[in-house]
């Protein structure tokens, strides 16, 4: 199974192409064949790209035979998440309201990852507009959990998650507004990271809260990620809000990090990150994953954010208010579908853009729009966005003055491991409650990620592990949770994957 | 209602002015003369082919992200600077949201409550050469919308219209939106303090060399609030009279001549004041000016309710100017242009009288640049004060935007100098130019209308006169020199006009006087 191609790891790839044991062509070519006989079961992708990732793979062999120096994950094939724009290749974010557009440009990210020579799979599923916590709210049907084809992959990006632990891609790309790269992750068993706000230029992600929206990358384990990590961020004058200056090199952390010394190293444990209203297994898991941090040398103490009890209320006004303005571009005017209100002979611009975007939004954007628009309406702004804006403070403070004692903290990613198709539908609370977690990171700006920590026992479904490190020390995330996973893989006799279904047609 | 609309009853102007105190506010849109957009890289060139001059990010394409143009903010600096504005050490921008066609992403993004430049004040000369401070309230920054084009139906408008077309090369257009606070104790001069403000302010843009100022391209656009409120005082600075509460208030839209403010002010004090006598109320609501007609008819209405939604935009970081970069700006700023009116009337050597003509033609400008390419005060203004200005009527258009460049006015005037040119020669240069057929020396030489400075050709036609018209010469001869005028008419006639007038009596004298 391992010697499959689609079974290696992101760096392994690589190696193996350096080396010539095998041709890109054959690489994507393995890719798009697993993609063909699992995703129909899956549903991770909504666009397949194959020719132009051949047409890559194959610029990637003739150059490689013609002994050029190429980028680090040149002719290792990626899927990318459908919020951003590929030119020539349709983006829909998930919505009916962007069905048949075609990108007439590529997000900066997207523009390294081609720069990176790395062949785009396709484009993966995702909750609507990066809203939900399922990948159930995408207009295109869910995503299935590869571990349990009867249960969610995470959300938004549970499209890319389910790539990896499908073994569609070595690699996917996220964003990550609430926790949509982390606890995708961690129900799949997979390891995905949220990078300090802007890190990773934002141009060409279509935008769900700006001011909280980080891309990521996804991996099958933390060395590929960092690989990733290190493709995807870098300034980009594009966007304002980009990062300046020196950044971490998370790729040397990584391989450090897998050394297993944390010798030094003082992890925080978040009070109020744990506890009543965490799934039994994963409590479990997490508290064997501190006696793993203090096994490898590592100092644990507990540490009290008191304002992250606001935090999900406070994510909930000022997400929403950003979204209401962000998503007023979908009018019908421009690009996307256009619908004409019903019984209306001769519609106004502005009866025509009402009935596209009634046709074109679902239901959870619907709520989240008027959600927004109610917290900025005059009256109420001061107390709902104004609010929310100071508990942010009130968090960022509680970062700060967790991380004057902790060099990173830890925390269960997610409260619980994935749960059945359908099961929080009709409860929207309860699934923005899978969040709560990972939303403090989003609301500070700081760097986060979620690893495997084991199967919980009572239902044998993954659990993550969170790690979050002060801004711009996102390298701290990469030792720490390289040491973690060498020590739970060196447990375990091999990566956590290995004990995903295999999905083969011929072993259902 | 026809395609200009007809006008509600008014109150005749000195009624209304009895009755009651107009209070303005005027809202001045500047089109910076950036290179480029504010919030991306492309071109600003104006008359461009519909939608050539647009990207992802002045589309508001999924996914674009604006970043703010270095000259854009440094010309809002310097504007507020100009206006005796402080400039914030921090503000940011923020989105105001609404729906319409012509505006990408449906919210502007604009400035609310933190815009770079406030408090701050112009003083405007009037007609009389008494001086009005106007307070102003703020300056801040904003990009423009795209321009939609109605299509069908009678009036131009949404309304009625078949189809509409959207142009987005002006979206994304810097802009400085300029506010005043109330302007009260104008009194009957309100109009005119009104049209006198605007173009001072075009006068002092234009100086700081930030926007091409045309109102007729709308780069630079003034909405007009007036509201009136009963008069108390013959005084309309008296305490009394400021004590009064302010009336309900109309906003004119997109004025877009410095008469038309003047017009369009009157006529709203007219309007307001015939609803308030007949006991009616004025109703909250934007206006649209009619230069043809000169009346306002009712556009939205607006109510103080109206809500933007506003909030600070997440994707562009706060700006806080550099409190050294600020002052190092404001070592750029212009005379300002009161002063410079001043210096150039003693340099010049023109009376009050002339230099007010001067100003109000809105030609100090295009004088001064004449007297730079070398004409004298006096003939520059001659010129522009003259048949260029009697050429800019007769076209509607400003003196700036006629075709022909204060360099070419000045090279016209040294073609006079130097004899090639008569003034009669000169108007005709003046058409050519104007026609579109290049520079004066091109029209000359293309028209042929040099004058005769070679003599052999002059003399011929000083004898066949002479000749032709024996007896006159006789007069002359016999002493009657004031007949040589019908010679010298003669030879004109047959150079047709290509002759120096006083060369040709001097020729003719020679030959008629011992």
């Amino acid at each position: 199974m391992a010697t499959e191609l689609t079974h290696h790891t992101a760096a392994q790839l690589a190696e193996g192409l350096r080396a010539q044991q095998f041709s890109a062509v054959e690489v994507t070519r393995a890719h798009l064949n697993r993609i063909a006989e699992v995703d129909g079961d899956v549903h991770a992708y909504l666009h397949i790209a194959g020719n132009t990732a051949l047409a890559t793979a194959r610029s990637v062999d003739a150059a490689l035979a013609a002994g050029e120096q190429l980028p680090a994950l040149a002719g290792v094939p990626i899927a990318v998440k459908d919020v951003m724009a590929t030119q020539g290749v349709p983006t829909t974010c998930g919505s009916a309201i962007l069905k048949g557009w075609v990108p007439p440009y590529d997000a900066s990210v997207i523009r390294r990852i081609k720069d990176a020579r790395m062949p785009i799979l396709g484009k993966t599923n995702m909750d609507e507009f990066a809203m939900g916590s399922s990948t159930e709210h995408s207009a295109y049907g869910p995503t299935r959990n590869p571990w349990d084809l009867t249960r969610i992959p995470g959300g938004s990006g549970g499209g890319s998650a389910a790539t990896l632990a499908s073994f569609t891609a070595p690699l996917a790309t996220g964003t990550d507004t609430g926790g949509s790269i982390r606890q995708p992750a961690a129900v799949t068993g997979t390891v995905g990271v949220k990078p300090t706000y802007g890190a990773v230029s934002r141009y060409g992600l279509v935008a769900l809260a700006s001011s909280l929206d980080q891309a990521g990358p996804c991996a099958r384990t933390v060395l590929d990620a960092a690989l990733l990590h290190e493709v995807m961020a870098g300034h980009d004058p594009m966007d304002s809000t980009s990062l300046t200056g020196q950044y971490p090199d998370v790729v040397a952390a990584a391989r450090r990090g897998a050394l297993g010394d944390l010798g030094g190293v003082t992890v925080g444990v978040v009070r109020e990150l744990g506890g009543d209203g965490y799934q039994a297994g994963v409590r479990q898991r997490f508290d064997e994953a501190v006696d793993l941090l203090t096994a490898a040398g590592a100092k644990v103490v507990e540490v009290s954010c008191p304002s992250f009890t606001a935090a999900l209320g406070a994510y909930y006004l000022i997400l929403p208010s950003e979204a209401s303005s962000n998503l007023a571009k979908f009018d019908a005017m421009r690009y996307g579908i256009r619908v004409y209100p019903k019984g209306v002979d001769d519609p106004t611009a502005e009866q025509v853009m009402a009935a596209t975007r009634e046709v074109g939004f679902g239901a959870e954007v619907k709520r989240r729009i008027i959600l927004g628009t109610y917290a900025l309406s005059s009256g109420y702004y001061d107390a709902y966005y104004g609010s929310a804006q100071k508990v942010r403070t009130l968090i960022q403070r509680d970062f700060a003055a967790a991380f004057e004692v902790a060099d990173v903290l830890i925390s269960p990613t997610s409260p619980t491991t994935a749960f059945p198709l359908g099961d929080k539908l009709d409860d929207p609370l309860s699934m923005y409650l899978q969040d709560v977690a990972t939303i403090p990171a989003n609301l500070a700006g700081v760097p986060g990620m979620s690893l495997p920590a084991g199967l919980a026992e009572e239902d044998g479904l993954p659990v993550g592990l969170q790690i979050l490190a002060p801004a711009r020390c996102d390298d701290r995330l990469y030792l720490v949770g390289a040491a973690v996973e060498a020590a739970l893989t060196s447990r375990w006799g091999g990566a956590l994957l290995d004990r995903a279904p295999s999905l083969d047609r011929e072993a259902v | 209602m026809g395609a200009s609309g007809t006008g509600e009853t008014v109150l005749a102007y000195d009624e209304a002015m009895a009755a009651y105190d107009p209070v303005m506010g005027l809202e001045v849109h500047v089109e910076l003369n950036t290179a480029t957009k504010m919030f991306c890289g492309c071109p600003t060139t104006f008359g461009a082919e519909p939608n050539s001059q647009v990207c992802p990010v002045c589309l508001g394409l999924p996914g674009a992200l604006p970043v703010l143009n270095a000259k854009g903010l440094e010309g809002a600096v310097r504007i507020g600077l100009a206006l005796n504005c402080t400039i914030a050490s921090w503000c940011r921008f923020a989105r105001k949201n609404y729906f319409y066609p012509d505006m990408p992403k449906n919210f502007q993004t604009s400035q609310y409550d933190e815009p770079i430049a406030f408090d701050g004040h112009l003083d405007v000369e009037l007609d009389d050469g008494t001086t009005f401070r106007v307070e102003i309230e703020r300056a801040h920054m904003e990009e423009d919308t795209g321009k939609s084009s109605h299509v069908g139906g009678a009036t131009g408008r949404i309304h009625g219209a078949e189809y509409s077309l959207v142009d987005y090369n002006r979206a994304g257009i810097p802009l400085i939106e300029i506010v005043t606070k109330p302007l009260v104790g104008a009194g009957d001069r309100a109009p005119e303090v009104a049209r006198a403000y605007v173009s001072a302010l075009r006068d002092l843009l234009r100086a700081l060399g930030v926007s091409d100022v045309k109102m007729e391209q709308g780069s630079l656009r003034c909405d007009a609030n007036v509201s009136l409120r009963k008069r108390v005082s013959d005084d309309a600075t008296s305490s009394e009279q400021k004590a009064v509460p302010f009336g309900i208030r109309s906003e004119t839209k997109n004025v877009n001549s410095l008469r038309s403010i003047e017009r369009a002010v009157r006529y709203e004090i007219t309007r307001q004041a015939a609803r308030l006598a007949a006991g009616r109320r004025v109703v909250q609501e934007t206006r649209h000016w009619h230069e043809d007609t000169g009346v306002t008819t009712a556009g939205r209405e607006k109510s103080d309710a109206e809500d933007y939604r506003y909030f600070p935009e997440p994707d562009l970081v706060p700006i806080a100017p550099e409190a050294a970069w600020v002052e190092q700006l404001r070592t750029t700023l212009p005379e300002p242009p009161a002063q410079r009116r001043r210096r150039l009337q003693t340099e010049w050597g023109f009376g009050d009288l002339e230099m007010r003509d001067v100003v109000n033609a809105g030609a100090t400008e295009a004088i001064e640049a004449t007297v730079v390419a070398g004409a004298s005060p006096a003939t520059a203004r001659k010129w522009w004060m003259g048949e260029l200005a009697r050429q800019a009527n007769t076209r509607g258009l400003e003196l700036s935007a006629l075709a022909i460049t204060p360099a070419q006015v000045a090279e016209l005037q040294a073609l006079v100098d130097a004899g090639t040119l008569n003034d009669a020669l000169a108007r005709q240069v003046v058409e050519g130019v104007l026609a579109g057929e290049g520079g004066p020396a091109e029209v000359v030489a293309a028209r042929g209308l040099e004058l005769v400075s070679d003599d052999g050709p002059l003399i011929d036609a000083v004898e066949a006169a002479i000749a032709a018209h024996a007896d006159v010469a006789d007069k002359v001869r016999g002493g009657k020199v004031a007949a040589v005028g019908a010679l010298v008419g003669a030879v004109m006639k047959q150079m047709r006009g290509k002759a120096d007038a006083a060369r040709v009596r001097e020729l003719l004298m020679e030959r008629l006087t011992p």
